[in-house]
């Protein structure tokens, strides 16, 4: 909040700006309208995301995430029968055991909707923990557990009484859960690692809950993964297997080349091999970038995992597998060769596939290919697409949608390693700290920002280098992510156009009607202050409001607070901005804060980041209550 | 000194025949644990119990015992990331709910949950201090009482609430034990006397000694006997409090204090208390363990002079009797305990001690089942 900007600083930064000073027309004349709706976007696309099937196997009911609705598809006739409407952004969806309920998780509402599966209608609303996404029903029917991606947590709730009875621990980003085959256990898994020591490598777990005592009884580590998607089981309960991404963000991006950025990766655990096994899928010259989804047939012959910003499905043969896993005694997951053994096919599908599905006799294989709106359906026989099952979604794909496939795809990448949505799961963050450009080990580490309504923040980077987002997204992440292809001038302004579009979560700690708690309005106070405590006059660029001011709390500046790092170029970095700032831990420019106590706590000494030394911790506590609500 | 040997003189009086309070009382055979045999550390500060698993806080380290084997968490160590925010353990307690266990230490508050560690420190976190001296569960909440005020953190939605001489009634900001209930939460304050947090109402209210002395007791059963709390135990809206100069029960109208002099405890001295129910409590003095049943009084130590097991009984009249026994908790410094079942496990400062209940053959199948009360309390 105090600039120390120098003459010498100012020069500096205008050294830095300058090359890039060339493209500030081109990206005047790219950057769109933040509004879809003000530049006459108006398709609204279905963004099929989960199926089940109905227990007759003759229906396939589609969670649809963009038109807030459940498809119900007639097999036979491949047409959409009925459409059931939801809450908003749904993303998860699950079967009572008896057939007569489904449950879907409405992830901006903070609820499941009960649907009748006779009337298809739905009949009752139950209240989760923040942003819910998977939905599992225990074997008797009487309880649901619903991974709370926000909250980190799963909720337990009686399904007689709708009531929510607890909340278990679980990992950050909560997001997929199964049932175990003899319905003994759920298994969790969530998509931003563990929050760690700094600089160190990422972890994550397997929450494994067991259904009698409803208490987490084992959480199985996975080191050095981070984005850990869906959990499925063998028909046998032997074999289990999670889809997810093992980060290199310790070391520079620069080495993409060397296949150094992201593992596509499998964990198996279960009786079939012990305790935990990580494996590859990636090829040595390929890569089938962000596993999401997965399923093994009845027969434990094949496992099918979409590979969603690759789009395809890789095709493993689970004899093969095992047999190779427990021929190599040592960890392999590093080993881009070890896929020839046990990956048998990729099978191409559409856009950004996500949900997989079997059919009751195993024989197709349902891929929800989000980005198209429509299921690919695959011969499981044969390891190809026979036939397409359109949802009903518009027909025209506009510069929205063309920009979201952009950014949820790893075409662009060298070899196909990742794409925008690696790093930014789900269009938000990871959670992680990177070293992005080659400028020597450990140098200028970036903590990942959100992408939430960017339009007015600019200018991005965290140094403030690049004036807007065509630059950031374009010629930056060509030149020093991707280093392959580069994006057509329409191409860019699609995809610019897209992350323009993300909207803000809603924020679960704003209370109705705008108004705040106490202790919010008392830490509205300490941000808006003008005075020390002791009356004496804080300088206007050491008080919060300076810096944080305007609609998205940011005065666009690049400024000294005392936070820079030596290994960081420049001690500049620029204001970020705050909404929804409770979401996007760990803090500060590098990702060093934990958590927003630290910032204030720990890195803030002399009083440059704003004034907070003379806060008692009951006003710091205040402070952060309030930023929260921002 | 002279007490505990008047006592024992007037027990071997009174020996023979043993007094039907002298048969009633509970026995044990004790069972000690040290470091010889997987206890972190001699040095016990609390102990939780949670189902067949028994957790020991000491000043080297967090001990779990399970299945006849200890399991130590100390502090992060380069191997390992994982790790508690400080090697002394000073607090436990366990939600019932999830399983999760929270510890309280000298560097900060932890919750263990299925083998997951998360540390919550005055730097990184709400908490008020890193010096957790009491933690309890209510519901989604968590209270710690802490060097400097009282935390709780909603765990539904990570918001921290600070409570402290700013908006309690609470003149001492050195917390030392919190009981938390579903109406009421209890604090026990050093040299603050007890606050007490209605639920309902979100209003605090604090409780004082009377006659404000310290040495002396001039008004004895019209309130708090001591500012200087160190435990309380709200049970069946009983309140229990440990002070270092006596005990106090208070049903919340009427106050009875327990003094060394005319009680059955063997010193003011008191680290810790909890009750089974409105009538009954553990007492963890300096100089041994104590048990009142609502009338008469036992105490279970090595005994103060020839270290020899003791178990002393003392009825409603004031008779003291000896009980023979050959076993006794491991020190009688006592800091806390913990019930099993029938079983007791009890915090000391030379090394854990598990009580197993003995059947006499006057013991009846009620106290048996009153004692199985106790665990699930």
């Amino acid at each position: 909040m105090r600039s120390m900007a120098t003459i010498t600083a100012k020069a500096k930064l205008a050294a830095k700006i300058a090359p890039i000073a060339a493209l500030l027309l081109f990206a005047a004349l790219a950057r769109p309208a933040a509004n879809p709706a003000r530049s006459g976007i108006s398709e609204r696309y279905l963004s099929p995301i989960e199926m089940v099937l109905s227990p007759d196997g003759r229906q396939l009911y589609v969670v649809c995430q963009g038109s807030n609705e459940l498809r119900v598809v007639d097999l036979e006739s491949g047409k959409v029968v009925s459409t059931v409407p939801l809450g908003r952004a749904p993303r998860g969806l699950t079967m009572s055991p008896d057939s007569a309920q489904i449950y879907v998780t409405n992830s901006t509402d903070d609820t499941v909707s009960v649907i009748d599966a006779a009337t298809m209608r739905v009949t009752r609303t139950l209240a989760t923990g923040f942003e819910p996404a998977g939905v599992v029903a225990d074997r008797a029917g009487e309880t649901l557990y619903v991974a709370n991606r926000l909250s980190g947590d799963i909720s337990v709730i009686n399904v007689k009484t709708g009531q929510e009875i607890k909340r278990l621990l679980a990992g950050r980003g909560a997001s997929y859960l199964a049932l175990s085959p003899d319905g003994k256990f759920v298994y969790g898994t969530h998509i931003y690692p563990k929050l760690g020591a700094f600089r160190k490598q990422p972890n994550s777990e397997i929450t494994v809950i067991d259904t009698a005592s409803q208490t987490v009884v084992e959480r199985k580590r996975l080191h050095n993964v981070a984005g850990v998607f869906h959990v499925a089981f063998s028909a046998d309960g032997k074999l289990g297997v999670t889809t997810q991404l093992r980060p290199k963000n310790l070391i520079p991006l620069a080495h993409v080349e060397h296949g150094w950025v992201f593992g596509n990766s499998l964990t198996l655990f279960g009786e079939d091999v012990g305790g935990t096994v990580q494996v590859p899928i990636d090829e040595l010259d390929r890569y089938y970038s962000l596993p999401w989804g997965v399923i093994i047939t009845p027969d434990k012959s094949k496992m099918f995992v979409t590979t969603a910003a690759s789009e395809s499905v890789t095709v493993i043969d689970v004899p093969k597998l095992l047999n190779y896993v427990r021929a190599r005694r040592e960890p392999f997951v590093n080993d881009l060769s070890a896929s020839a053994n046990y990956v048998t096919a990729r099978i191409p599908v559409g856009h950004n596939p996500r949900g997989v599905l079997l059919s009751k006799d195993a024989k197709r294989l349902y891929v929800a290919n989000r980005l198209d709106d429509n299921i690919a359906v695959i011969d499981t026989a044969a390891n190809r697409v026979v036939s397409t099952i359109d949802l009903g979604g518009p027909k025209t794909i506009n510069p929205l949608r063309r920009g979201e496939r952009i950014f949820f795809t790893a075409d662009y990448a060298f070899q196909g390693h990742f794409g925008c949505s690696n790093c930014h799961l789900d269009a938000t963050i990871d959670g992680l700290e990177w070293d992005l450009e080659p400028d020597g080990f450990g140098k200028d580490i970036v903590d990942n920002r959100s992408l939430e309504a960017l339009s007015g923040t600019e200018p991005f980077k965290w140094n403030g280098g690049n004036p807007d987002l065509p630059t950031e997204c374009g010629p930056r992440v060509e030149k020093y992510f991707f280093r392959s292809q580069s994006y057509g001038d329409h191409e860019l302004t699609d995809l610019v156009t897209f992350v323009y579009s993300l909207p803000y979560r809603p924020n679960r700690y704003r209370l109705p009607n705008s108004e705040l708690s106490p202790a919010q309005e008392r830490g509205k106070a300490i941000f808006e202050r003008t005075t020390y405590k002791n009356g004496k006059p804080i300088p206007q660029a050491n008080q919060c409001g300076y810096c944080h001011s305007g609609p998205k709390f940011t005065n666009r500046q690049q400024l000294d607070v005392g936070t820079g790092k030596p290994t960081d170029r420049s001690p500049l970095v620029d204001v970020p901005h705050l909404p929804n700032v409770a979401y996007s831990a760990p803090y500060l420019h590098d990702g060093s804060a934990q958590s927003l106590e630290e910032i204030w706590t720990v890195y803030n000494p002399k009083d440059q980041h704003g004034v907070s030394n003379d806060l008692t911790k009951d006003e710091l506590n205040d402070l952060i209550e309030y930023l929260k609500t921002l | 000194m002279k007490l505990k040997i008047s006592i024992s003189a007037l027990a071997v009086l009174l020996a023979i025949p043993l007094s039907s309070a002298a048969q009633d009382m509970p026995r044990f055979r004790w069972e000690n644990f040290t470091t010889a045999n997987g206890l972190p550390d001699n040095h016990v500060f609390c102990v939780l119990v949670d189902g067949n698993r028994v957790w020991a806080g000491t000043e080297n380290g967090l001990g779990l015992y399970e299945n006849g084997t200890w399991k130590i968490f100390r502090p992060a160590t380069r191997d390992d990331q994982q790790g508690l925010t400080h090697q002394a353990v000073l607090s436990l307690a366990v939600d019932k709910r999830t399983g999760d266990v929270w510890a309280g230490t000298m560097g900060g508050l932890n919750r263990i949950s299925a083998g997951r560690i998360d540390n919550f420190t005055q730097l990184n976190s709400g908490l008020s201090n890193d010096i957790v001296y009491g933690v309890g569960v209510q519901g989604d909440f968590v209270w710690t009482a802490t060097a400097a005020g009282a935390s709780r953190l909603d765990t539904r939605t990570g918001q921290w609430a600070l409570f402290n001489e700013r908006n309690t009634p609470m003149f001492e900001i050195w917390t030392y034990a919190v009981s938390p209930a579903a109406d009421k939460v209890y604090y026990a304050v050093w040299g603050g006397g007890v606050l007490e947090y209605d639920v309902a109402t979100e209003r605090w209210k604090d409780y004082n000694d009377p006659d404000g002395e310290t040495e002396m007791v001039l008004m004895k059963d019209q309130g708090l006997i001591h500012e200087i709390t160190t435990s309380v135990s709200y049970v069946d809206k009983i309140l229990w409090v440990a002070t270092y100069f006596g005990a106090s029960r208070y049903d919340g109208r009427y106050w009875h204090n327990f003094l060394q002099k005319d009680s059955g405890l063997p010193s003011n001295f008191l680290n810790q208390i909890k009750g089974v129910d409105g009538n009954r409590a553990w007492f963890s003095t300096d100089k041994g363990l104590a048990y009142f049943d609502g009338t008469n009084w036992a105490v279970y130590r090595p005994a103060l002079d020839t270290h020899k097991p003791e178990m002393l009984v003392r009825d409603a009249e004031g008779k003291v009797t000896a009980i023979p026994v050959d076993s006794a908790p491991a020190h009688n410094y006592i800091l806390g305990v913990d019930f099993q079942g029938d079983d007791l496990w009890v915090a000391t400062a030379k090394g854990l001690s598990h009580g197993i209940r003995q059947r006499g053959s006057n013991e009846t199948a009620k106290v048996s089942q009153e004692q199985k009360a106790i665990g699930n309390k």
